[in-house]
């Protein structure tokens, strides 16, 4: 059954739509977009030292986008900068480096395009193993930082003096973070992973009315993106990962007419 | 040692340094079962700082503090919601702990703000949402409670019921309170032991010892002494947060 590639990519685009729905209600709700963006950005670093080094793809991104997010911490903690003009630096002189390394590499064939946009034909057995495999490992793991994380979202003093740990939350977050983008990267690319975090989760908060709702409408919107992006991508020969956004970004039209209506409601 | 049992929290010499001025300095204060202690102070005096110092929110402070329950209900000063995360009254009570139904509706009502359960958060006025934050503090029946100044934008009449309230929570639940508030008057009747900081403790004791106190009339000048025994009278009836008069 998985012998077919379009069967494949779509399930890992299931996958993937499960762990981007939960994540990017948390990425919108802590104002992170950009975050992520620096994150994924760096993943191109990650692949680059995957294929000099003969690695793991999935391993090297999670480790390089982990590494880039505690760099980022030390940087706000020593330097005067503000956050964006950080989150600035790094992405794009992780992006940079990233494709001056594969300028390198001349002994290897890179598609860059695929790695920027996303490559359906790439997603293997294995890719598809790690997706299903990483994801459930991601949702587990942010099932069990939930209440913490979420409490400290809403008010951090209010979660810590009430004793939970938010800065543990916090940092675990990051890293489930990183980790979804290395599992994300060949289905979606490094360009357009947080547009699959926002969009669909964008979509999502002009449905509903509380966070469960959120996270739910979340991962539906993202699975619809998915199938109707990858079909549209198999139809008319477009890459992947814009198709699939562009999908999302067709569902979040049709979800401003949702609030229009509650708005003319309330009035 | 039944005295010793009874103490939530201590704080020995306290005090903190941000930027090479001290925000607190030598703060000691103890909170135990079933008493109110309530901070008062002008504006920048520290006494929301001490109560953060009290939650060990703040880290790399002077002196001890020993904190012996973890069971804390906590109304900060200020909280403001994110518009993009939507959030009714009944999630945000279930923020830090999972409280039945039950719990939940027991003490929205005891607050006055039953009705507003399903409501979303970002809708609601400052009052109500005051309201809500006490209730969600007090749902989960904590040894402790923070009060960072509970009832401010709470209309007059919900104000004294809101203090009374307060006053009976200690009680029932014999749970010790730590309240931080600028309206003197209404504070004054339903404490056990004020502490007037400005900086340091400038003094403490009863309500009546501190009222007479030649630093607290320095600090709130000669009216903030006499206005103590205004309201400190006897409610013979409860309002509902509409101003409805309930039945008990």
């Amino acid at each position: 059954m998985f012998d077919d590639f379009f069967i494949r990519a779509i399930f890992a685009g299931i996958g993937i739509a499960f762990v981007t729905g939960p994540l990017g209600c948390f990425v919108v709700w802590r104002r992170l977009s950009y975050f992520g963006d620096t994150l994924a950005h760096s993943a191109l670093l990650g692949v680059t030292i995957a294929y000099s080094l003969d690695f793991n793809i999935a391993v090297s991104i999670f480790f390089i986008s982990s590494a880039i997010a505690l760099i980022l911490i030390q940087l706000q903690r020593k330097t005067n900068l503000p956050s964006d003009a950080l989150l600035g630096l790094l992405a794009h002189s992780s992006l940079a480096v990233g494709l001056v390394v594969i300028g390198f590499l001349t002994f290897i064939r890179f598609d860059i395009m695929g790695l920027l946009f996303g490559d359906i034909l790439a997603v293997n057995k294995k890719d598809l193993f790690i997706i299903w495999f990483g994801g459930a490992l991601i949702l587990i793991v942010l099932k069990l930082i939930w209440k913490p994380l979420f409490a400290s979202t809403v008010n951090y003093e209010l979660a810590e003096a009430e004793g939970l740990n938010p800065d543990k939350a916090k940092a675990i977050f990051t890293v489930l973070l990183a980790a979804l983008i290395a599992i994300s990267i060949k289905l979606v690319g490094v360009l357009l992973i947080t547009g699959m975090l926002i969009i669909p989760t964008a979509m999502a908060r002009n449905l509903s009315d509380n966070p469960k709702k959120m996270v739910v409408f979340s991962i539906i919107g993202g699975l619809l993106s998915v199938f109707i992006g990858l079909f549209s991508s198999l139809e008319f020969n477009t890459p992947s990962g814009p198709s699939i956004i562009a999908a999302a970004l067709f569902l979040f039209i049709i979800s401003l007419f949702k609030i229009k209506q509650t708005i003319q409601l309330k009035n | 040692m039944r005295i010793e049992n009874n103490i939530l929290v201590k704080l020995k010499d306290v005090g903190l340094k941000r930027n090479d001025k001290w925000l607190v300095k030598g703060v000691s204060l103890v909170v135990e079962k079933g008493k109110i202690i309530t901070l008062i102070g002008p504006n920048g005096s520290g006494k929301s700082t001490t109560a953060k110092i009290a939650l060990g929110l703040h880290k790399n402070i002077e002196g001890e503090v020993q904190k012996l329950t973890d069971k804390i209900g906590y109304v900060p000063q200020k909280i403001s919601i994110d518009w993009t995360l939507p959030l009714r009254v009944k999630d945000f009570m279930l923020l830090t702990d999972d409280l039945n139904d039950k719990l939940i509706d027991e003490a929205l009502t005891l607050t006055g703000v039953d009705h507003l359960k399903n409501k979303n958060l970002g809708n609601l006025s400052g009052g109500e949402f005051q309201r809500v934050l006490l209730a969600r503090a007090i749902s989960k029946k904590p040894e402790l409670l923070v009060l960072d100044e509970p009832v401010q934008g709470v209309d007059f009449t919900g104000e004294i019921a809101l203090y009374e309230l307060i006053k009976k929570i200690s009680e029932n639940l014999n749970c010790g309170i730590l309240l931080i508030s600028h309206d003197l008057h209404t504070v004054m009747s339903a404490t056990d032991h004020v502490v007037c900081l400005n900086g340091h403790v400038c003094c403490s004791g009863s309500p009546l010892d501190v009222a007479k106190n030649k630093e607290y009339k320095a600090l709130f000048g000669e009216k903030a002494s006499q206005t103590l025994s205004i309201y400190e009278h006897k409610h013979d009836h409860v309002h509902s947060s509409d101003g409805e008069i309930k039945k008990n």
